[in-house]
């Protein structure tokens, strides 16, 4: 059905994952490092597709529903938590929630 | 009737559970008959199973209750070996417990912690108990331990007063000298014979071991070391006299009944041992003989009524020693029996002299008692006449009679051994009528608070009684020849020859054991009644008051150690007052602070700088695996 | 349909560097969608239609919907971009960026030479094997999945609910202090 291969893809993967990666590092506003954990999640999915589709099994894309889920639980917890944050510091600047350091 | 055995030890603790549990709501008649009752109970069950035994005579009752534990091919069990040896212990205490505790009912009636002192009472019979029915010597090191517990619990028992918890720890501390000894013995019995149980080393034992083998030497006298720390015998006898820091009916328990007869049960138990090391039996004799000595001497000078008694126990123990260390086996079981009625009679007389007269102890204090309190004077009579072993009528005499023939006609007997015995006895009753006269005799010194009620004077009868009679189940054979008792006995312990020679004259040495009984009795006539004037110019001589100091001190017993063992270990740990080795330790926990202070730099809160850590760690690691 | 995997992994990254250099959050949000199309199509070339369009429904449709409605209920202002673009400065970038070349370098190693190349042809996986493998090996991770939706609804109703602020008397009199 295709003919490109699977280093390409994984490449893809890869590369996804440090955008993603180099995002949560830069970012302060926690909305945007949300984002950026999500562009993580989403390529380590791919990577996965991907691994299902070269062995020609499904354990691949079952492992891709679980991190959807995963994904979905984490953004609904995550966002309560967000609001939390505004609510409570009245900013999205991550480096406010530091209430706790040692 | 062996399914009975463990009720014996059962009841007294069920007792302790209960009145550790529910004591302080129960009233105090309630915890009384709980601490009562089931020692009581347990002598029931005793006499029965007594009765039973005498009709049948097996040679022994076993019950093994359950399996102990079983690690690495030992495996002790929870079992009761019941032969005529343990049922004469186990009767005495039993029945002279109970009645100990039936005078406590009314001796401690206005303690506030009357249901502490009983629990503490039935966990030291429960003890006891379960220490001479134990088939195994594990069981029996568990009651050894057991015991030495209680007796710190109940010496330390009015633990508000500094003096009375200092006692308790000595005696403590002390006996552990001797249970570390005995201890390392057990491991050596366990490493040889690869078991514990009693009766398989006894039987054992003479194949491993042939007559005076060095092995059975050093197990005998690791035995001994244990025996003498409970027995209150020398070297580590100095924890007794201050053990009578507690109250009154618990002197007369550990005297008594319990304690510090475990030494002489221990020696009697492994016997086999000992006369295979007949160096080690040989110890046994010196140690009770020099012991009795000193604690006569020390008896003669002490003031404090409890005190007196005291030295007389170590005094008395030492017979039994001197007994065991001859062979005499069933005469050394016999005086224990006997000592253990008259000495329980006169600790509670003492008690009900020191409960009438406010816990006034002096008897410079005294004086004048026998016609305020009748009862308790004629009981007390009776006791330190079996004490100082008046001839004929006290049961005392033909326990202590036969002791000194075998110390002098036995097969290990010798004339030094009988001179220190009859030494001792003629002290022993010196020691006892200056008590005597100087309690009950003179001019009143004091008001008497309350006399004594019925609680305590029935408790008093029964075992005066037992004092006078208890003698005439074993009377020497050219004087009755009653042999009840070593009958008894003769399965379990081996019996003893008198040398021929000095047999047909045995009645020429109990003549002269009754004079100097008698001649004692004189002595103390002399100086405390007939004449106190002696006296006086004697105590003022500089010779008589130095040795007076000496002996009331308990031959500087206490200061020696003190001088030899606790000042060069206060001195050490002086020296090391800063810990050298827990610098160390310091300097761990520092650098666990150090490290804290550090990181904890790291925790800023910040968000981005987690996320750093695992993308930098994350590097790290991917590096490594790449690498490598 | 090598060439379209191409474009839509070329789309891909291209809007997801966009996704991360945006100031508006909307406008990033935005390019999200766009990203995760192109992954859809990715996996549609690859031979997964089904997650394709699970792609599409829940990363696309759901989670990135979710998060509008929450900016949308956090009031973003002309201020917050504003400082956005403070919080982005080149020189922030520096560090990350190094970090993240080393890890994507290493990864490409990896993957350049730990496994010969094999140029099978992808086969694909269709939605019904999925299907029995998820209900049949994978049984406990669904109901896993289950339980963990479920702690995220609690959670999130109970991290979400507006709670009537309550300050301790005494702390009120400190702050009025301060």
């Amino acid at each position: 059905m295709s003919t490109a291969s699977m280093e390409a893809a994984l490449l893809l993967a890869g590369i996804l994952f440090m955008l993603g990666l180099l995002s949560v590092l830069i970012r302060r506003n926690i909305i945007f490092m949300l984002i950026s954990v999500e562009i993580m999640l989403n390529a380590a999915g791919l990577a996965f597709i991907v691994a299902g589709t070269r062995w020609v099994q499904p354990d691949g894309q079952v492992m891709f529903i679980f991190i959807l889920t995963m994904a979905a639980a984490e953004v609904s917890v995550g966002l309560a938590l967000i609001m939390q944050i505004y609510h409570q510091l009245k900013t999205l600047d991550s480096d406010a929630a530091n209430v706790m350091k040692g | 009737m062996a399914d009975l055995l463990w009720l014996i030890p059962a009841l007294p603790f069920l007792g302790a559970v209960l009145l550790v549990l529910f004591g302080t709501k129960l009233p105090r008649t309630v915890a009384g008959l709980v601490g009562v009752g089931s020692v009581g109970i347990s002598a029931l069950v005793t006499i029965i199973l007594g009765m039973d035994f005498l009709a049948t005579r097996p040679a022994f009752y076993q019950q093994e209750v359950w399996q102990w534990f079983s690690v690495a091919g030992f495996s002790p069990s929870i079992g009761f070996h019941l032969d005529a040896l343990s049922l004469v212990f186990i009767f005495v205490i039993t029945f002279v417990g109970f009645l100990i505790h039936l005078y406590s009912t009314a001796y401690m009636a206005d303690e506030a912690d009357f249901s502490r002192f009983f629990a503490c009472m039935n966990l030291f019979v429960g003890s006891m108990l379960v220490l001479v029915m134990a088939d195994n010597l594990l069981l029996l090191y568990l009651g050894w331990e057991g015991v030495g517990l209680c007796s710190y619990l109940l010496i330390g028992f009015w633990y508000k007063e500094p003096a009375n918890g200092y006692a308790a720890r000595k005696a403590f501390i002390i006996t552990r000298v001797g249970d570390t000894a005995m201890a390392i013995g057990l491991f050596m019995l366990f490493q040889l014979f690869g078991t514990l149980n009693i009766q398989s080393i006894l039987s054992d034992a003479p194949q491993v071991w042939p007559v005076g083998a060095e092995g059975a030497l050093l197990v005998a006298l690791l035995l001994l070391g244990g025996a003498v720390g409970k027995s209150g015998q020398l070297p580590l006898q100095t924890w007794l006299p201050d053990a009578m820091a507690g109250p009154t009916p618990v002197s007369a328990l550990i005297h008594a009944a319990t304690m510090v007869t475990a030494g002489v049960y221990l020696i009697t138990r492994m016997f086999v041992i000992f006369e295979l090391a007949p160096v080690a039996q040989l110890t046994v004799a010196i140690i009770g003989a020099v012991t009795l000595l000193i604690a006569g001497f020390s008896a003669l000078t002490q003031y404090d009524l409890k005190r007196v008694l005291a030295y007389s126990t170590i005094s008395q123990i030492g017979y039994m020693f001197l007994a065991l260390g001859v062979g005499a086996w069933s005469a050394g079981i016999f005086h224990f029996m006997i000592h253990a009625f008259f000495k329980a009679l006169l600790f509670l007389c003492a008690g009900a002299i020191i409960l009438a007269l406010h816990h006034e102890q002096d008897m410079r204090k005294m004086g004048g008692l026998r016609h305020k309190m009748p009862v308790v004077f004629w009981t007390f009579l009776i006791g330190a006449a079996s004490l100082a072993a008046l001839p004929i009528i006290t049961a005392g005499f033909y326990s202590k009679d036969q002791i000194l023939w075998y110390a002098l006609a036995g097969e290990n007997g010798n004339i030094w051994l009988y001179a220190a015995g009859l030494a001792g006895a003629f002290l022993t009753s010196i020691y006892t009528f200056r008590m005597v006269f100087l309690t009950f005799y003179g001019e009143s010194k004091t008001h008497l608070e309350h006399p004594p009620g019925r609680r305590i004077t029935i408790p008093l009868i029964i075992l005066a009684v037992l004092s006078l009679v208890g003698g005439f189940i074993e009377l020497p054979h050219n004087f009755g020849h009653v042999v009840l008792f070593s009958d008894l006995l003769a399965p379990v312990l081996p019996g003893i020859s008198a040398s021929e020679v000095l047999a047909a004259n045995e009645w020429l040495f109990q003549l002269l054991a009754a004079v100097v009984s008698l001649g004692g009795v004189f002595v103390a006539y002399l100086f405390y009644i007939k004449s106190p004037h002696l006296l006086h110019s004697l105590e003022r001589s500089p010779a008589a008051m130095r040795l007076h100091r000496f002996w009331f001190s308990g031959w500087g017993f206490d200061a020696l150690y003190d001088n030899l063992l606790v000042r060069p270990y206060v001195f050490f740990s002086n020296l090391n007052k800063r810990d050298i080795i827990d610098s160390f330790y310091t300097g761990l926990a520092r650098m666990a602070e150090g490290f804290h202070v550090i990181f904890s730099q790291t925790q800023s809160g910040m968000l981005r700088n987690y996320v750093m850590g695992i993308v930098v760690g994350a590097i790290m690691i991917l590096t490594i695996s790449l690498l490598l | 349909m090598e060439l379209t995997f191409y474009i839509a992994a070329a789309v891909a990254i291209l809007s997801t560097i966009m996704v991360i250099t945006r100031y508006n959050m909307i406008h990033a949000l935005l390019y999200l969608v766009v990203s995760f199309m192109s992954v859809s199509v990715v996996f549609f070339t690859l031979g997964a239609p089904f997650m394709a369009a699970l792609e599409i429904i829940i990363y696309a449709g759901a989670i990135v919907v979710l998060i509008i409605f929450v900016i949308m209920m956090l009031n973003m202002t002309k201020e917050d971009i504003q400082r956005e673009k403070e919080w982005l400065k080149p020189s922030v970038w520096v560090g990350p960026a190094m970090l993240s070349a080393i890890l994507l370098a290493e990864l490409v190693h990896i993957l350049t030479t730990s496994n010969p190349a094999q140029t099978e042809a992808l086969v694909a996986v269709d939605a019904k094997l999925v299907g029995l493998a998820l209900f049949g090996p994978y049984l406990l991770g669904v109901q896993l999945c289950g339980i963990l939706l479920m702690a995220g609804i609690v959670g999130a109703y109970h991290l979400g609910r507006q709670k009537k602020k309550v300050i301790h008397r005494f702390l009120q009199e400190r702050s009025a202090a301060a």
